[in-house]
This record gives C-alpha cells, structure tokens and sequence, in this order.
C-alpha cells in the first residue's frame, strides 16, 4: 500500500477526484478524448486525477488489478502503469506499441542467438528499451506490475518513475 | 534429559529386584556375560528395533537385564525407539545383568534420517536437456514421475525447471509418452489454460495424473500440457494478446522439459478464476471444436501445486542448494523437500519468516530496501539473476547488455527485507560479478549473476521496479516457501510466506 499513494498523489485525488461508473480504455500514444470515448470494455470503474502537468485515469477492475493512464496537456496518452493477478491485455493498452515491443523483444532474443556461440537467457523482469518506446514488466503469477511509456512524448519535468 | 531420567528409574528398579533375586537365589549362582542383538539393526529416524540379551551364568543364575540406550527410548522388553535425526548416528544400546550390574552387553543401531527418500526430491543446475537454443544458466531441475490416474501407466520426466514463482505442474507435450487424461469444464468441452509469464505464454489442456516427487504421491492433480502453437485448439487471440510468444511448445523454447510450480499459492489462478470474479480472465478455456472462450473453473479443476495434495509433508517446501563459488559451478545438486517442520530435515531452524500478502495485486511480496529506495521483493527459484535497478553498477556491452558487469568484481552489496508479520527489516548480503567473465566459463550455476531493471527504477518507488531475489540467492541457503493457509510447525505465521 505504501507504493499506491505518496503524497503528492493524495493531494491531487483531492483536487479533482471524478468516480465514474465506466468502462474506458485509451491506448499508448492515443488523443485523451479516448479515455472518454472508448466504449466499455472492462467493468471498472474511472477515477481521473488532474496533477496540472498531466492528467492520471485509472481504472480499476472488480478483481483489484489496476490500469492508470498519463496524459499530457498537450493532450496525448504518454504513458501507461498496470498492477495485478496477470498482466493486462496488451494489444488493447499499447495498442500500435505492442507490435514494437513484440518486435524489440524478439529482436532481443536473435541478438542473443546471432553470435557465434549460443548465448545465456535472461529469466526475469522483461525491460525494453527504444527510442521509440521503453516497456518494464516484473513479478511471478498472481502479482505483475509494469510501465511502458514513449520518451518523446514525456512532459516536461515528469520523470519515468512518475509513470506507475 | 527424559532418558536419563528414565535410566535412573532403571538403576532404581534393579537394585530393588537384585536384593529381592538375592534372598531367593541361594548361593553358587553367577552371570558370566550378556551380548546383545538388534533387529533390524539399521533403521529410520523414529523406527524401532527389537533387541534382545542373551544372558549367560552358572548356577541357578537370573537372566533378567535392564535395558538403557544412548538414544531415543527403549521398553522394559527392549523395544528400541529410534531418536529423530537429521544426519545418521549409531545408537547403542546397553543390556545390564540383573543380578549382577557390573556385566553387561551392548549392540549398536544405525539410525539414519527418516526422510532422505521419502520427502526428498533431487535438484540439480546442470545443462539441462538437449537441444536448446541457449546455454542453460542458473535452472535448477528436478524429476516427477506422472502417470495415467489410477494406474500404473506411468512416466518418468527428469530436468523439469523448479520454480517457486508459479504454481503447478506443466510439461511440454512433445515430451510426454503417455495420454492423461483432459479435464472437461462445466460445459462439458475440454478445459484448456493460457498463463501469462513474464515475457511469454504457455498455452494447452488441462489434464489429470498422479503425481510423484521424491518419495511423495498426489492423485488425479490437474495440471497443464504446453503445446505448440501450431496445435489444436488454436491459441485465443485473447491468449496471444499476452507479451512474448508461445514459450511452451518446445523443450529447445522453453529450456526444460516441463516447470513444476512450488509457489506460494494452492492454485495457480485461485479466486479469480471462479465464478467469484464478474467475468473469466483470460486464463481458462472452455473449448468445445467451435472455438475456445474464457470460462470460471472451480478451485479443484484448476492447475494445483501437488504438495498442496499431498497426503503428508504438504504445507510447503524447502530448497536446499549448496553454496556455489565466485566464478560459478559446472553443475551442482541440491535437494527439493516436501514439507516444513514435519520431518526431521526440514524444520524452520533459525530461518526468517518474511510473510507476504495472500491476495491483492502484491500477493506474494514482501518488501526489499535497497540504496534508500523501496521495491515489492520475491524469491523466485525460475529468474535466474539478481535482478535489481543499482545505476552505480556498470552493465555488459556486446550480447550482454542485460546484464550487470560491475568494475570491481565481485561487488559486495546488501539489501534488507520485511515481511508484514516483521517490525524491521533484515540484512541480506550478496555479491555481482561481471557476467562477460562468468559467461566466458562452461559454468551454469552462478551465485554473482545479476541484472538491471531501468534507471529510472533507483528512485521514486514505482512498483514495476522490483527487487527479484533469483535462484543466485537460494545457493547456500535453506529456502522455504509456505503454501497459502498452511500450518507450519516452528512458527505462529501462517503460509503464504517465505523463509530464509
């Protein structure tokens, strides 16, 4: 719990705190008015946080898993956190990045088998890193958390670990 | 100290009779000798032998003795009680003249660990099976026998990858000689599973077989066969969807012949999957030839940690691994132990308990402190590095890239961590070193390996930067992982925890 609420994020749910009934789903890289237009696809319920440097919706599903979506002023889908018993679905929350990370991945795994010699695999936390779009999962069945975001659509002044 | 008391009671009980022997004996009787044999004279931890003296004398001699042992306990009619052990011991047992206690005789019994066998399963970090499409690193395998249910159709599957992270048995299809027999979901169709890993998928029946490991059985457990993608039934868009590819359908993809989940939880999908949850994750399948779909699955069909089922021994287990030096192993063997505080070799000793959340989006993780930051920590025997965020740590150039290639090797660091039963945090030492140099070895066991996270994980707490305490850590250390709701003797915490 200590993870899901510094300060600064309390502050800003009292700010402006909306409690939705709605199923929304914006992907990486989408115009915000998505978050509000996308038709329910989840039963969860929206709760959008305005911080002044971007704006946090974070959906919560019935199970507890948690989506939050960052959006800039300038209005784009910069950045995506998850928390829960699985991973998310993929293809909906990245949506054209999860064929870069899909890409990135696999290009990861030829390197490594390209050499020479065959070479070691990394069990654990899965970090791409592009130009294009950096993606971080980590965890074990029943608890997965991840980030992924696209650098150059940052805000000034936000920090990837902001993103969360 | 109970038998030496009981010895004194002994000493006590044979004076009186030598004086009640000695009034009706008479004279010109004498005890020569006593000699002593136990059968069986080697036994198990808590077994019995029976003993018996031979008492030899002139005359109308007594040949009553008394019996004491140097070990465990021994009836009035030399019923041996074996001690419990942990390592082997020879107990000796003594028969002392009645009439006489100055002669007596002794034989020894070997009392050897009950449970070396039983609750014992071997462990071994090696290459693991051929081909691969990687140098097998840091895997720790074991062997499981399954076998049709109910019968004696049975198979044999060594190098299956030991993970403490999941839950559950899954074998790669091309593997198995046998037919299990599929369950079937409440519809009637078969039940097929997509389970999500961290940068892959596995995707296949669920199916039925008892379950061997070390001298441990379960009946009818569900568990899962990986498939191919090329398979029927197709993988679920909703199951592909997952990051990464199919990882099951080949032991050169996959690295084993299969992943036997010891995990922290009964089930591998739990509550979630049940018609508890509003609608079916893309977990569970029902699959009739039309196509598969999410469908709830009761906790008894779903994927179960065969230790949870087992008839003793089943509250956890224990990963025993010897130490590995700087510079890394060509192979080394451990032991995988069923159960917790129920044997003689696997007590919790003096290990820590870290408990850990049984449900949320943080179940199984304690906390790890770290370089003033704080990560979501697990012990995780299927990662096979440190892997931690430390931008002070150079990273591997060339091929390497994912992993950590500190300067000065090894890098001594520590870190601490909390379980929620704990008021403060405990030390953990470990060390890094340069991966280039470990890699350039025929080694697959590594204690120093590590790898980083991203540099923007060394602050701000984010809960995607975890702390995962790989199978390095387990090298040279009791681990113990408790199984959701258990009673563990040794302690007052509940599972789910870890200890170490």
């Amino acid at each position: 719990m200590k993870f899901l609420s510094s300060d600064r994020c309390a502050l800003a749910v009292a700010a402006l705190t909306l409690l939705l009934p709605l199923c929304s789903w914006a992907t990486l890289g989408d115009n915000a008015s998505s978050v509000l237009n996308d038709q329910a696809r989840m039963k969860g319920t929206l709760r959008s946080v305005d911080n002044r440097t971007y704006v946090l919706h974070e959906i919560t599903m019935p199970s507890g898993a948690k989506v939050r979506e960052y959006v800039s002023p300038g209005g784009a889908v910069f950045g995506v956190a998850w928390e829960g018993q699985f991973p998310p679905d993929f293809k909906q929350l990245l949506g054209p990045y999860y064929e870069q990370v899909q890409q990135a991945m696999a290009q990861q795994e030829n390197a490594q088998q390209s050499g020479d010699q065959p070479t070691r695999r990394r069990r654990g936390p899965v970090v791409i890193e592009t130009k294009g779009i950096v993606f971080l999962q980590s965890g074990h069945m029943r608890s997965f958390h991840g980030q992924a975001y696209i650098p150059q659509l940052l805000p000034q002044g936000i920090q990837a670990s902001d993103i969360r | 100290m109970i038998i030496r008391r009981l010895g004194l009671l002994l000493v006590v009980g044979s004076v009186i009779v030598m004086a009640a022997c000695g009034g009706s004996g008479g004279g010109g009787s004498s005890v020569t000798s006593v000699s002593v044999s136990c059968s069986p004279s080697t036994v198990s931890s808590g077994g019995t032998s029976q003993c018996t003296a031979i008492v030899n004398g002139t005359g109308n001699f007594n040949t009553a003795v008394n019996w004491s042992a140097s070990a465990g306990s021994i009836s009035s009619t030399g019923l041996l009680t074996a001690p419990q052990v942990t390592t082997s011991l020879l107990d000796t047992i003594t028969a002392t003249s009645v009439q006489n206690q100055n002669i007596s005789g002794t034989a020894t019994v070997t009392v050897n660990p009950t449970s070396a066998g039983n609750n014992v399963a071997p462990l071994v970090v090696d290459q693991g099976p051929e081909p691969q499409n990687f140098i097998s690193t840091n895997v720790a395998f074991t062997t499981v026998t399954v076998c049709v249910p109910g019968s004696s159709t049975c198979q044999t599957i060594d190098h299956v990858m030991v993970d403490t992270g999941s839950t559950g048995l899954r074998l790669i299809s091309g593997v198995l000689q046998i037919s299990l027999p599929g369950e079937n979901g409440s519809s009637g169709n078969p039940l097929d599973e997509c389970l999500a890993f961290l940068d892959g998928y596995v995707w296949g029946p669920v199916v039925t077989a008892d379950i061997t490991m070390g001298g441990e059985s379960a009946s009818a457990v569900p568990m899962q066969v990986m498939i191919p993608s090329t398979s029927s039934p197709p993988v679920p868009s909703s199951c592909s969807s997952n990051m990464g590819m199919n990882e099951g359908g080949d032991v050169k993809t996959f690295g084993a012949n299969g992943l036997i989940g010891v995990g922290l939880f009964q089930q591998d999908c739990g509550p979630a999957c049940t018609s508890q949850n509003s609608s079916p994750p893309n977990v569970y399948y029902d699959c009739p030839s039309s196509g598969c779909t999410e469908t709830f699955v009761d906790l008894s069909q779903q994927v179960t940690n065969p230790v949870f089922l087992f008839p003793t021994d089943n509250n956890g287990v224990l990963i025993q691994l010897p130490s590995v030096p700087n510079g890394g192993s060509p192979t080394v063997q451990g032991s995988l132990i069923f159960g917790i505080g129920t044997e003689s070799n696997n007590g919790l000793g003096s290990a820590q308990v870290y408990a850990v959340p049984d449900s949320g989006n943080n179940a199984g993780n304690f906390t790890t402190f770290y370089n003033n930051n704080t990560y979501l920590g697990f012990v995780d025997s299927g990662s096979n590095g440190f892997f931690f965020q430390d931008s002070s740590i150079q990273i591997c150039g060339g091929m390497n890239t994912s992993w950590y290639c500190p300067t000065t090797s090894p890098d001594n660091l520590s870190a601490s961590n909390q379980g929620t039963n704990m008021n403060s945090p405990v030390t953990a030492n470990f060390s890094i070193e340069n991966a280039d140099n470990l890699f350039a070895t025929n080694n697959t066991a590594f204690s120093t390996l590590g790898g980083p996270f991203l540099p923007g994980c060394g602050t701000g707490n984010n809960p995607a930067c975890a702390f995962d305490w790989g199978l390095p850590f387990l090298y040279g250390r009791n681990v113990f992982t408790a199984i959701e709701n258990a009673n563990v003797p040794g302690t007052n915490v509940p599972g789910p925890f870890v200890a170490f």
